[in-house]
């Protein structure tokens, strides 16, 4: 049996090989996969808002994409991740509802992608692919043993990136 | 804070996470008030008589938001309006696909068990049905608080339940880390209809509908 761990909204999970995390029903928010091919450590985080400082409270630290990335990033480290070798994947983002008015409330999986970019630069972690924007849902599986991340959607097909 | 103080307290850092059981009745108030009519108003457009259970009213932590309506891949019908006048925000009608079905089916007196896929006639009533429910719904609330509250046109998706629950749980986050739902049954007969409406309040309307009832000072 295949060790699969759930990740819910505003969740983080790390994990050494062999294990498959996965979200499901990924939609504004962004999915972001962190893989160390040196040693299959693998970590997925499902942020909700793109920045912790622009926000009221930001107690748990999984919910905003700049908290997320470093505490995901600690998370895989402390079980033994190498960190040089450590890149991303990013997932979602979708704007589920299209109002003619684009205000915060619609452009906000936009934004999340854009701050998980920022974050993971600045961090110097690459990007290998991304699967972001949209107007779908997506349900996400990073797969330790290969380090691809499976893409699930209604409609819109499965693709491995 | 004292989280069962009730009154006058600052509720500049009010949030879905300390409210209190007052709170959580004037919500569940709102709700029976709101689902009532919107069941009235589904009675007249369907020309049958429709039963409503007592609302649910429930306040969760993110991780178990996207399993609140069963599992989170199922696909689902969202509706969203946005809110304006003397609150803003927005509110949000969810509708399983089964039961979507079935209200478009007995509006449109098709065979109740057609689950084939919506044309274009069936979305647009779909989307007729969405709007009335949550029009009469936010009737409710304004004739209830003595405010002005105009919603939009409403905009509609299909899609996974944990990623239409998204929009509406993004919105609670930037407020705290809990979701208020309430989720409403319908009947028709023998025919059940499940739906859940997502008040989401912006910051300062929060407080703004607490005073309004009289619940804050």
């Amino acid at each position: 049996m295949e060790n699969v761990i759930k990740v819910g909204m505003a969740d983080l999970q790390a994990s050494s090989h062999p294990a498959v995390l996965t979200t499901l029903g990924l939609g504004s928010c962004v999915g972001i996969a962190l893989y160390d091919n040196s040693t299959s450590i693998v970590g997925l985080a499902h942020a909700m808002l793109p920045d912790s400082k622009a926000a009221r409270n930001s107690s748990n630290a999984a919910k905003f994409v700049d908290t997320a990335i470093d505490a995901l990033l600690r998370e895989m480290l402390k079980i033994g991740a190498n960190r040089s070798r450590i890149c991303a994947k990013l997932a979602g983002g979708a704007q589920m509802f299209s109002f003619s008015n684009s205000n915060d409330l619609m452009r906000i999986g936009f934004r999340n992608v854009v701050a998980a970019k920022e974050k993971l630069s600045q961090l110097r972690i690459s990007i290998l692919s991304e699967d972001t924007g949209g107007n779908f849902g997506r349900t996400i599986e990073l797969d330790s043993s290969t380090g691809i991340l499976l893409i699930k959607t209604i409609g819109y097909g499965i693709k491995q990136i | 804070m004292n989280l069962t103080s009730q009154g006058a307290e600052n509720t500049m850092g009010m949030n879905f996470d300390n409210l209190n059981n007052l709170h959580i009745d004037v919500f569940k108030e709102i709700g029976n008030i709101g689902a009532g009519n919107a069941a009235t108003a589904l009675a007249k457009m369907l020309n049958k008589r429709v039963n409503m259970e007592v609302p649910k009213v429930k306040v969760l932590q993110f991780k178990e938001v996207n399993e609140i309506l069963g599992e989170p891949e199922m696909p689902v019908v969202g509706l969203l309006l946005n809110v304006k006048g003397d609150l803003s925000g927005s509110i949000m009608f969810i509708l399983q696909q089964e039961a979507a079905h079935i209200l478009v089916n007995i509006l449109m007196g098709n065979p109740l068990e057609d689950f084939s896929e919506f044309d274009e006639m069936g979305l647009s009533a779909l989307k007729e049905i969405g709007n009335i429910l949550t029009g009469s719904y936010l009737s409710a609330l304004s004739t209830l608080t003595g405010l002005d509250i105009m919603p939009s046109v409403p905009e509609m998706a299909i899609d996974m339940a944990g990623a239409i629950i998204s929009v509406p749980a993004i919105e609670f986050g930037k407020l705290g880390d809990s979701v208020l739902y309430i989720e409403t049954e319908f009947s028709e007969g023998t025919t059940k209809v499940v739906g859940d409406f997502f008040l989401v309040p912006d910051v300062d309307s929060y407080e703004i509908l607490l005073k309004a009832l009289g619940v804050i000072g």
